[in-house]
């Protein structure tokens, strides 16, 4: 990785901590430094995104031309068509939005943000990224193993994903669950880091409301994730003996229970969605404050909007169980707070649009991500209220629409706003600047057709095409010329898409190392990690900073400056 | 070695304490999750009362006794720590971890018993959460001794004095998962 | 380090250690007397009790900061929220108009059921 060979530069002007250079396993692979942790967090799921995109390429290349070999893949089985949206759905939100978002972001951005030196506990940081390097592992290898991976899809409900009988794959199944269930140790003990960090190492002077929103919604989704993993804890260890060991916990025919399982996994898995939202929403929220050069404009609010929809999300799992069996009086209970949730969510991105309101916009290549993402994850909310009724879920559920849906919520979450903090903090990062011009080249390259996969979904969706099913010609209803056609809009924007996305590797792999280089506040943010050196030193600063006031002190009347560092005293 | 970060306490709450705090926070819904899965069944199945009445109420009760002394030399491992006293402290950590060990001891006798009769994890459903629970849970009797030993070789240095109290709170809530099973596996019948 | 331990002392903490034994045996002899509430309340109930005397005795609970006793709690609401919530489908065997039909098995052993036609017939057993 000789991308830090600027990195290097700046190390040996530091003599913060007076100890030699280190090795390059000491400073690559066996790292403390959480700048380090943050990179291998980012490019481990990079990595992983390239395999999940991967897979919706074969996935889409079978549903539009049913029965023909896919190029790089073959013929495409049905049970392969299964491993493939499973582990397709697993990875983009296991092992790359959360790594990119929460790992990568967090532990890069917090102890910048906040004027520490590093997280509270660097060696825990360490443990937690082999952690999840080895849930990578683990969950490669079910991909490899006799019969292939898992095809239970990413929701893995018994009897399905406990017997073997019936998911063929014995050996991918276990090897999946344990994947997942390591990841989610990874996950804990990186929370934990990260929580006690922003909690207790603040610089001196830096009160609770003047963290800046990204630090609050990563140890916010870090708490959610906490809290609403537990009992999925318990139950895949449920599962996994169920599956290894004979106990019946969700074998009917033992006295068990499947809808069980399905309530331990939407407990968490509601929750989980929020995880991911919360620092996509915060990333937004760094970027448009300084490309509008305006104050956050309730930045309370919009703190207190985030708890709330917090504890909130513990309230709404069940809707994704309307048609599953579950108490009909419930499913009554759960419409009611999936729709109320939907309210502070949009009231937070009325916020981010009154933020914008008179501003003095910049339309660089992070802020038009982060519009973008305000604009595609509007309508990804707007649809789930439609799934989010009961009553409407009947005819929705399990149909493309609801693919669709999450999909404009996903994708701006785990993508857009990905992409966002990306170029916003390269030159930070990397002390270079990306080239602009390439950069808003993929742009578009990437949100045009990313609307040219997904509206043609809904509409099959709402038509009745339902998911999972790996060839529609077994389905006359389905199989009508008007919806296959769609189905090969949808693939072709997805390969128009795909190749966009060179765009980007090229643009970030050579200016990485060839870029323009960049100074250490090239945005002219307030926030504390702009006023480190580009790219940071071990331990950050020479001397740590203090905070003086708030973070999206931009535009202060009477000032000559259009903005306010967070360390500078008048 | 340490971090600037990890001296600072903007809350008031050393970051040690504090964390180990938040690690009784994932743990109460892992439990939490399982035991509420439990009950749910155990209500929903009256039959496996029928089941419930094999366990061994004997050992059970021991092991509560053996735990609740354990977190006893845990808690004056903490006062000895206070106190500065190092050495003392670690003796009683060592303590602690015998308890640990004792009931682990006694808890492989039970379930060696229990197989041997036919009860195994695959009994029914009854047995799968017997076991399941019980083993999650002396497998984080395990982990807290073996992270108990080493505080203890550093405490006997009378270095890092801060982790006794603080590897004792996360072993008294392993006692109170403990104290939580008891009657759940063992008394109701 | 821990200024707190000086609000909290002295605790006699072998004499809390006694309370909790002499709790522990009269939970033990509580299931003897037969009645079943009887039993409930006092298992639990004093499982609630030692519980209680342990975290504030030995964890000294009560004199952490608020935010460690409403993060705590917070778990606790979440586990009752949990139970809640899929109580009405687990807790229960039958309802109105259905019931658990526990003679349902894996693959092969038919037997009039609407399940029948779901299962798959190939003669495996359940593992």
């Amino acid at each position: 990785m000789a991308h830090h060979s600027d990195a290097d530069a700046h190390h040996a002007g530091s003599a913060h901590h007076g100890h030699e250079e280190p090795g390059f396993i000491k400073k690559y692979l066996w790292s403390t430094d959480h700048k380090m942790i943050a990179f291998q967090y980012m490019f481990t799921g990079m990595l992983m995104a390239v395999l999940g995109a991967f897979m919706a390429y074969v996935f889409r290349m079978q549903l539009a031309f049913p029965g023909n070999p896919v190029p790089g893949f073959g013929v495409v089985s049905p049970g392969e068509y299964n491993a493939l949206i499973t582990n397709h759905g697993s990875i983009m939100i296991f092992w790359v939005a959360m790594p990119v978002l929460i790992a990568g972001f967090g532990n890069y951005l917090i102890p910048l943000m906040i004027g520490a030196d590093d997280m509270v506990f660097p060696r825990i940081n360490r443990l937690s990224y082999q952690m999840f390097a080895l849930s990578v592992v683990i969950l490669i290898a079910s991909l490899l193993v006799q019969n292939g991976g898992f095809g239970g899809a990413w929701t893995a409900y018994p009897p399905l994903s406990a017997n073997k009988l019936y998911n063929l794959t014995p050996l991918g199944s276990t090897l999946w669950l344990l994947a997942v269930a390591v990841e989610f140790v990874a996950f804990l003990l990186g929370g934990i880091n990260f929580i006690v960090t922003a909690m207790n190492s603040r610089a001196p002077g830096m009160k609770a409301f003047d963290v800046p929103i990204l630090v609050w919604t990563i140890v916010i989704a870090s708490i959610l994730f906490m809290a609403s993993v537990g009992p999925l804890v318990a139950g895949a260890v449920m599962l996994l003996f169920d599956q290894t060991l004979g106990t019946s916990f969700f074998n009917p025919g033992k006295g068990g229970d499947p809808i069980l399982w399905q309530h331990l996994f939407w407990f968490f898995g509601h929750p989980e969605v929020y995880v991911v939202m919360l620092p996509a929403v915060g990333i937004v929220a760094e970027v448009i404050t300084v490309f509008s050069r305006k104050k956050l404009f309730a930045y309370k609010t919009v703190i207190y909007t985030i708890v709330a929809t917090g504890v909130l999300s513990f309230f709404v799992w069940a809707h994704h169980q309307f048609v599953a069996g579950i108490d009909p009086r419930m499913a009554n209970v759960f419409t009611v707070t999936t729709v109320l949730i939907s309210i502070p969510i949009a009231e937070m991105l009325f916020v981010y649009i009154a933020t914008l309101y008179g501003g003095s916009i910049r339309f660089t290549t992070p802020m038009l991500w982060a519009l973008a993402f305000i604009a595609e994850f509007l309508v990804g909310g707007v649809t789930g209220i439609y799934l989010g009724a009961s009553g409407a879920d009947i005819h929705f559920h399990d149909t493309y629409f609801v693919v669709a849906h999450f999909h404009y919520t996903f994708f701006p979450i785990a993508i857009i706003a990905v992409m966002a903090g990306v170029t916003f903090w390269f030159p930070k990062m990397f002390g270079r600047y990306l080239n602009e011009f390439w950069g808003k080249v993929h742009f578009w390259g990437t949100i045009i057709p990313f609307n040219g996969i997904f509206i043609p979904l809904f509409v099959l969706g709402a038509a009745g095409e339902h998911r999972r099913i790996f060839d529609y010609h077994n389905f006359p209803h389905l199989a009508q010329p008007w919806m296959q056609h769609l189905r090969m809009v949808a693939t072709i924007s997805l390969l128009v898409m795909l190749a966009f996305q060179f765009v980007f590797l090229v643009n970030y792999l050579v200016s990485m190392f060839a870029g323009k280089k960049a100074e250490k506040n090239p945005w002219r943010s307030n926030t504390l990690e702009w006023t480190a050196d580009s790219p940071p030193p071990h331990g950050n600063w020479p001397e740590l900073p203090t905070c003086y006031r708030g973070p999206y002190e931009y535009s202060v009347p009477g000032r000559a400056e259009d903005f306010w560092p967070q360390n500078e005293k008048t | 070695m340490k971090t600037i970060a990890t001296t600072r306490s903007a809350m008031g709450i050393p970051t040690g304490r504090l964390a180990v705090w938040w690690v009784l926070v994932s743990e109460i819904v892992i439990f939490g999750g399982l035991l509420a899965c439990y009950v749910m069944n155990r209500i929903a199945h009256v039959e496996w009362a029928e089941q419930a009445a094999h366990t061994n109420t004997w050992a059970g009760a021991f092991n509560t006794l053996i735990l609740l002394s354990s977190s006893l030399s845990a808690v004056l491992a903490h006062q000895a720590a206070e106190k500065g006293d190092g050495a003392k402290a670690a003796r009683l950590l060592y303590t602690t971890c015998l308890g640990g060990l004792i009931f682990l001891i006694v808890k492989s006798f039970e379930w060696t018993h229990e197989i041997r009769e036919g009860f195994t994890i695959q009994s029914g459903g009854f047995w799968s959460y017997y076991y399941t629970a019980a083993g999650l849970h002396a497998f984080h009797v395990i982990a807290g001794m073996l992270v108990m030993l080493a505080v203890a070789s550093t405490a006997k240095k009378n270095q890092e004095l801060h982790r006794v109290e603080n590897v004792g709170i996360y072993w008294h809530f392993v006692d109170l998962v403990w104290i939580f099973l008891f009657p759940l596996l063992y008394i109701a019948k | 380090m821990s200024t707190h331990a000086q609000a909290h002392h002295p605790t006699n903490y072998v004499k809390i250690w006694a309370i909790l034994v002499a709790l522990l045996v009269v939970s033990v002899l509580g299931p003897m007397l037969g009645h079943p509430v009887l039993t409930l309340i006092t298992a639990f109930g004093i499982a609630l009790i030692k519980a209680y005397l342990v975290a504030k005795n030995f964890m000294h609970i009560n004199v952490e900061k608020p935010i460690v006793h409403w993060v705590l709690g917070a778990a606790l609401i979440i586990m009752v929220l949990l139970y809640a919530g899929v109580m009405p489908d687990v807790g229960r065997d039958s309802g109105e108009g259905w019931k658990k039909d526990a003679g349902w098995h894996y693959g092969g052993t038919h037997h009039p059921s609407k399940h029948d036609e779901k299962g798959k017939g190939e003669g495996a057993t359940a593992h």
